[in-house]
């Protein structure tokens, strides 16, 4: 069930991008190649592709990933303001060290959601993360330094969101 | 009007591409140089690919950008993840003046 899932979606984006409607015909070899593509692709990779596809099927899941992408650009254009200002800034206000925070989230794809939304946004960047739950995270201007403070500074804004997403 | 909407998308896409760039060269040590060239290279460049596909407005274009956009979206930051990640594993050091570092005792626990 899962390879016909990533078959038909590779297919799809294979079929976007190279756009085989020339002239209102279909080139046939254009979408035969596709096929074969996302065949392998379906059959070689399904193993480390996420499992968690039945994000995708419940409304309810769908709703709040919508209302997630602005909430998500509006802290992606803080974050590059900020890291613009402290670029320009002559004498370069940061403040940077390695800290440590705590996640609730327990699947694969919310834990990653979760880890590249935190790269993407003010001033932090993921550099690894445990089997436990826990993100060690590089802080451009580190406020705090323990574990709770901090963690509700970087991931609280985001886990509330990606808990009702992937959990 | 799909013109000057695009088009200011490019020119604020390529603004902040540059501004990432200034970052990389002012910023002291790797992981601060990787925070500049992720956050604003990535949004940089969405912006770019999106501007081109509101100023195209056709099909094929417009979807290729668009994919393109989404997939920046998800790899930039995995890669710079890995980078970190390896850059740290490989022993490169942390700028002098960094406050705190808690990853030291979980990278290299017979240090300790």
């Amino acid at each position: 069930m899962r390879r016909v899932i990533y078959f038909i979606v590779s297919f799809a984006i294979w079929v976007l991008l190279t756009w085989p409607f020339v002239d209102g015909r279909i080139d046939l070899q254009v979408v035969v190649a596709g096929l074969i593509a996302a065949f392998l692709a379906a059959i070689l990779f399904h193993e480390i592709l996420p499992k968690e596809h039945h994000v995708f099927i419940s409304p309810a899941r769908v709703f709040w990933f919508l209302i997630y992408v602005p909430v998500f650009f509006y802290y992606v254009i803080k974050a590059n303001l900020d890291v613009v200002y402290r670029a320009l800034h002559p004498k370069m206000p940061i403040k940077p060290g390695i800290v440590k925070i705590r996640t609730e989230l327990k699947t694969d794809s919310g834990i990653t959601a979760l880890a590249n939304s935190i790269t993407l946004t003010p001033g932090t960047l993921t550099v690894d993360l445990t089997d436990d739950g826990y993100l060690y995270i590089h802080w451009i201007n580190v406020k705090s330094d323990d574990i709770d403070q901090a963690t509700k500074l970087i991931a609280k804004r985001f886990e509330w969101f990606l808990k009702r997403i992937f959990e | 009007m799909t013109d000057i909407i695009g088009f200011t998308m490019i020119t604020v896409g390529v603004l902040f591409d540059i501004f990432g760039c200034i970052g990389l060269v002012r910023f002291p040590d790797v992981y601060n140089r990787l925070q500049a060239s992720t956050k604003c290279v990535t949004l940089g460049t969405v912006m770019l690919l999106i501007g081109v596909a509101i100023a195209s407005a056709s099909g094929p274009t417009a979807a290729k950008a668009t994919i393109c956009a989404v997939f920046i979206l998800v790899t930039s930051p995995a890669a710079a993840h890995a980078i970190a990640k390896g850059a740290y594993a490989s022993g490169v050091k942390l700028w002098d003046n960094s406050v705190v570092d808690k990853y030291a005792k979980q990278a290299s626990p017979k240090a300790e």
